[in-house]
């Protein structure tokens, strides 16, 4: 058994375990989940540890291949590649500080809460490691029932009834439109197969007419896109992230949106270039939706939560930016984006359900002054605030950086509006948010709020830390990225970017300079 | 003319438990009469392993002169159709206390209809085909009436008897209308003159209302309107069987004569049955949306799933009716654990609603997690056996869309289908963890049969789920036979 494999099975075979221990043994289960989960991360970082030495297939490391129903054309079959190593290694780090959330979420069902959030780890940590599509869409879907009942039972506000229908729904509209999407594709290769590997090598011999990659791409692109909150299918995420319990949250908004990206990415670029072609100027549009709209909505929240999810939603359309920007630093640096935005987005979440469940309230016009009663967790918050405002140092930075390079060729007023957008307007309410919050006198009804202790606060320490890591040293995940970003690239047969340097025919592009990315990212 | 006992012993072991009951009745005390249903569970799990048993296996073969053939398409059914029998009669034992007299005659004429279903998997022949579906229709139209003190199972059994007595004229009158211009009505004797008839208007005429006739067994439209009604008002256990053996049944002889018989007339029918299948998914996924009784909502729920294993009637392809077999292979045990709930809910309140529900992850944590497994198998989530089924009958239509852009269309409507299913499904999911409810109201135990029967519905969604391919193999091998 690979070591991929091993981090799927571990929280799947924890819920099956926990299952079987009898509800009253609380503090049992919730070490049992504990453990597991930092087991699981650490499998994951042995994983990105020995990316490099794992002997490679089809492009691939750790693969491991089984059978399932050999008539239809699937398998169960994992593999990484640069594009998912890095969501790998982020879902498995977020699963941990998700699991270390919940510590405080007591009720008498714990039980059933750490086998759902359980299940939803190994659905997201399943999804982004399958290389056969059926598998990625099944456990994407894995994670959805978690997530409904999680916000129905654990969520909170007097909209989470509504907001579990909500998520519940647009997630099954968007992951059905994008099945449908992937059985044409499956169709229409001819090479009646899930298998990327398998259907790459066939799209390649033999494109799928133009017409018919329109219509896939088109399904592709609606379908996840709605599982991303693209602009103007995004309303379900602030409403819903904002009832979810602080774990499912985390998860979700950090992890599993990344589902559609990562699918955009991994499936539509590759193997539908001249769909994504003629989409990509929609997208391009939509995504500043997303950067201006969301962001001018973020603005006026008054809640913090929704805050949060409004600026994650914005967040996302630099990613979608990087995808439509069809080149080799927008795409790297959309991958680098995902990753830098689902710890983000674990952090604030993270933080906010510190201060819905230790300060009693997340009504910004309420608070004030906090930093002085808490500073740890208001340093947190401002380190969150900071890198969701693209500040140089954290990961986000260089990200945002990448794409926007990356854009800039081909689309210059999108990166003109997109910058505004992030720089002017994240500050503004990212400003704000601190200002609100932590500034100021505190009021009457705050006084007692405390601070997190050190084993509360490590979670959001180690997601801070490793937004630093990688943000001042992003080639740690960029070169892992680059060959399959080229993979998938030289595959859709793009051409490099007028003064992008070429190496190889279609692949080595030079990326645009970033402090430590130079050196491996550039042509060889 | 041939007789092969070895292979239609099924048929005719249940039957003679039927009959066995009815006699044993003669002599059991009124105090241990609910016991008969264990002599029915236990004669129809005996016959469902022994299908599976090589030695015992049904042998392949035609009967009665061509009337009955066993081949894998019919042993995958009577496989179905004994596994279904077999948890409704468990269910049954349960819902005796309900039934204050008759409780033997209850159990035989369930065993009755079985024999129907059974024989049904079998027929060759349109009146072999229509003595089978009278069977079956007769038997469920004394169930749907048995509870007699109750005006709602009266009213249901009085809709079930009129309607079905107009489904049955038109099927029968297509019968005589194709035997008039075929000259036959051995299956096989019709395929060889039907390229022949395609054009003629009488032979036509004939084969619409014989599938006119199977449309109401399936409760599709135009024919559905008794599903709800009756669904509602019969006890939970007859609920159960009608709803899946009685579709099974349906199914497998639109499947047979369709694909075996006249498939040039069928492919013919392309835009038909993509519209019937369509108007299904749009009336039973709407109708379903506003219900809070939990019997009229899988009513109307079973008329969306009639237009879902529609789609792969329409796909006209071996991929659609492998989908069809895989997809009511998935659906028989979702459904029959839910009913298994609503039979243990039913021994408290008159009627099942939303309300009932309410608390029961409190009240009965087992029958709440079985529920949700069910419900979610319903609607489609991995790893649930119904997604796969769900995902084989989707594609088999978007196969088609290559050469028709209406199969888009239809699958267009099946995504709306599906997401409505979300709404009305996950409401009962809803209903059990987190709905306003009585915290004071009692636990709800369960009993050891009862909860046997639940857990096997549960765990064979999970587990085909995981390992879909056995279920799979089985429906491609019939399917296999049936273009033979």
């Amino acid at each position: 058994m690979s070591l991929l494999t091993l981090i799927i099975l571990l929280p799947l075979a924890t819920a099956g375990l926990i299952l079987a221990v009898p509800r009253n043994f609380r503090f049992g289960i919730r070490m049992l989940a504990l453990a597991s989960s930092a087991l699981t991360m650490l499998l994951s970082l042995l994983l990105a540890a020995r990316f490099d030495q794992a002997p490679e297939v089809d492009g691939f490391r750790f693969v491991q291949e089984w059978a399932w129903l050999p008539s239809l054309g699937i398998q169960f079959k994992l593999g990484v590649d640069g594009l998912n190593l890095g969501l790998i290694v982020m879902g498995a780090i977020v699963a941990f500080a998700a699991v270390c959330a919940a510590w405080e979420i007591r009720s008498e069902r714990d039980k059933e809460f750490y086998v759902l959030l359980q299940v939803m780890a190994a659905g997201v940590l399943g999804a982004f490691a399958s290389i056969d599509l059926f598998f990625f869409y099944f456990f994407h879907e894995l994670a959805l029932v978690p997530t409904f009942i999680m916000i129905g039972v654990w969520g909170s506000g007097p909209d989470k009834n509504y907001a579990a229908f909500k998520i519940t729904l647009y997630l099954t509209a968007g992951a059905l439109i994008a099945l449908v999407g992937l059985i044409l594709l499956y169709v229409q290769s001819g090479a009646k197969t899930f298998d990327w590997v398998a259907l790459a090598k066939a799209v390649q011999a033999k494109p799928i007419p133009s017409g018919e990659q329109s219509t896939i791409f088109g399904l592709l692109l609606f379908g996840f896109g709605i599982l991303v909150s693209l602009w103007p299918f995004h309303t379900w995420a602030p409403l819903g992230y904002g009832a979810a319990p602080t774990p499912a949250a985390m998860l979700h908004a950090g992890v599993l949106k990344k589902f559609g990206l990562y699918g955009l990415i991994r499936v539509g670029l590759p193997l539908l270039p001249e769909g994504a072609r003629e989409w990509m100027p929609v997208l391009a549009i939509l995504c500043l939706g997303n950067i201006l709209h969301c962001g001018w909505v973020a603005m006026r929240q008054k809640d913090l939560g929704q805050l949060i999810g409004h600026s994650s939603v914005a967040h996302v359309g630099f990613i979608f930016l990087g995808i439509a920007s069809l080149s080799i630093a927008g795409v790297a640096g959309a991958v680098m984006v995902m990753v830098a935005h689902g710890l983000l987005a674990a952090l604030s979440f993270s933080l906010h359900g510190y201060f819905r469940h230790h300060v009693g309230s997340t009504d910004m016009t309420q608070l004030g002054g906090l930093l002085a009663r808490m500073p740890l967790i208001g340093t947190l918050l401002i380190m969150a605030m900071m890198a969701g405002c693209g500040v140089p140092g954290f990961a986000n930075f260089a990200g945002e950086a990448l794409v926007l390079f990356g854009a800039w060729k081909t689309m210059p007023w999108f990166v003109v509006a997109a910058a505004w957008g992030a720089l002017i307007i994240g500050a503004v309410y990212m400003l704000r948010g601190i200002r609100s919050i932590l500034h100021g006198p505190v009021p009457a009804g705050f006084t007692s709020a405390s601070d997190a202790s050190l084993w509360r606060g490590f979670p959001m320490i180690l997601l801070v830390a490793c937004l630093l890591l990688l943000g001042c040293w992003p080639r740690l995940l960029l070169d892992r990225v680059r060959p399959g970003v080229e993979r998938a690239v030289r595959i859709a047969g793009f051409q490099p970017q007028p003064g992008e340097s070429r190496g190889r025919p279609g692949i080595g592009v030079r990326l645009p300079s970033l402090p430590g990315t130079e050196p491996r990212l550039a042509a060889q | 003319m041939n007789f092969s006992w070895s292979s239609l012993y099924l048929e005719f072991a249940t039957v003679g438990l039927g009959l066995a009951i009815l006699v044993a009745d003669l002599w059991t005390p009124v105090e241990h009469k609910r016991k008969l249903g264990f002599a029915a569970a236990g004669g129809l799990l005996l016959l469902l392993l022994a299908s599976f048993v090589p030695a015992w296996e049904p042998a392949p073969g035609a009967s009665f002169g061509g009337m009955i053939t066993m081949d894998p398409l019919a042993l995958f059914f009577k496989r179905l159709f004994l596994a279904a029998g077999f948890v409704v009669a468990l269910m049954t034992i349960e819902f005796a206390p309900q039934i204050k007299a008759g409780i033997a005659e209850y159990h035989t004429l369930q065993l009755m209809a079985l024999a129907g279903m059974l024989f049904a998997a079998s027929a060759t022949d349109l009146s072999m085909m229509f003595v089978c579906l009278e069977l079956i229709t007769v038997s469920f139209y004394v169930l749907t009436s048995f509870q007699r003190g109750k005006t709602a199972s009266l009213e249901a059994g009085v809709k079930y008897l009129i309607i079905g007595a107009l489904s049955s004229g038109f099927l029968v009158f297509g019968i005589a209308l194709v035997f008039g211009t075929s000259n036959s009505t051995r299956f096989q004797d019709i395929a060889l003159k039907a390229p022949a008839l395609i054009a003629n208007k009488l032979f036509l005429a004939g084969l619409i209302l014989v599938l006119g006739g199977f449309l109401f067994k399936i409760a599709a439209v135009p024919l559905h309107m008794w599903a709800p009604d009756v669904y509602q008002g019969a006890p939970a256990p007859t609920t159960a069987l009608l709803s899946v053996g009685s579709k099974a049944a349906g199914f497998v002889l639109l499947v047979r004569w369709t694909f075996s018989v006249v498939p040039d007339v069928a492919l013919k029918w392309e835009k038909l049955l993509l519209a019937i299948a369509g108007c299904t998914i749009l009336y039973g996924s709407l109708c379903a949306l506003p219900q809070r009784d939990l019997k009229r909502l899988l009513g109307y729920s079973s008329i969306a799933n009639a237009g879902f294993l529609l789609l792969g009637v329409a796909a006209m392809t071996p991929a659609g009716s492998t989908a069809i077999l895989f997809y009511l292979g998935t659906y028989a045990f979702a459904v029959l654990g839910i009913f298994t709930v609503i039979t243990l809910l039913s021994g408290q309140q008159t009627s099942v609603d939303f309300n009932s529900l309410a608390g029961l992850s409190k009240r009965s944590p087992y029958m709440a997690a079985c529920l949700t497994l069910c419900v979610v198998s319903l609607a489609g989530i991995p790893p649930l056996v119904g997604f796969t089924g769900k995902f084989l009958l989707i594609k088999s239509a978007l196969e088609q869309g290559v050469s028709f852009t209406s199969y888009y269309a239809l699958v267009g409507v099946a995504l709306f289908g599906v997401v409505a299913s979300f709404y009305y499904y996950f409401g009962l999911i809803r209903a059990a963890y987190w709905a306003p409810h009585n915290p004071s109201m009692p636990a709800l135990p369960v009993s050891t049969l009862a909860g046997f029967g639940l857990g096997a519905c549960a765990a064979a969604v999970v587990v085909l789920g995981i390992v879909p391919k056995p279920l799979l193999a089985a429906a491609e091998a019939a399917v296999k036979a049936l273009r033979n």
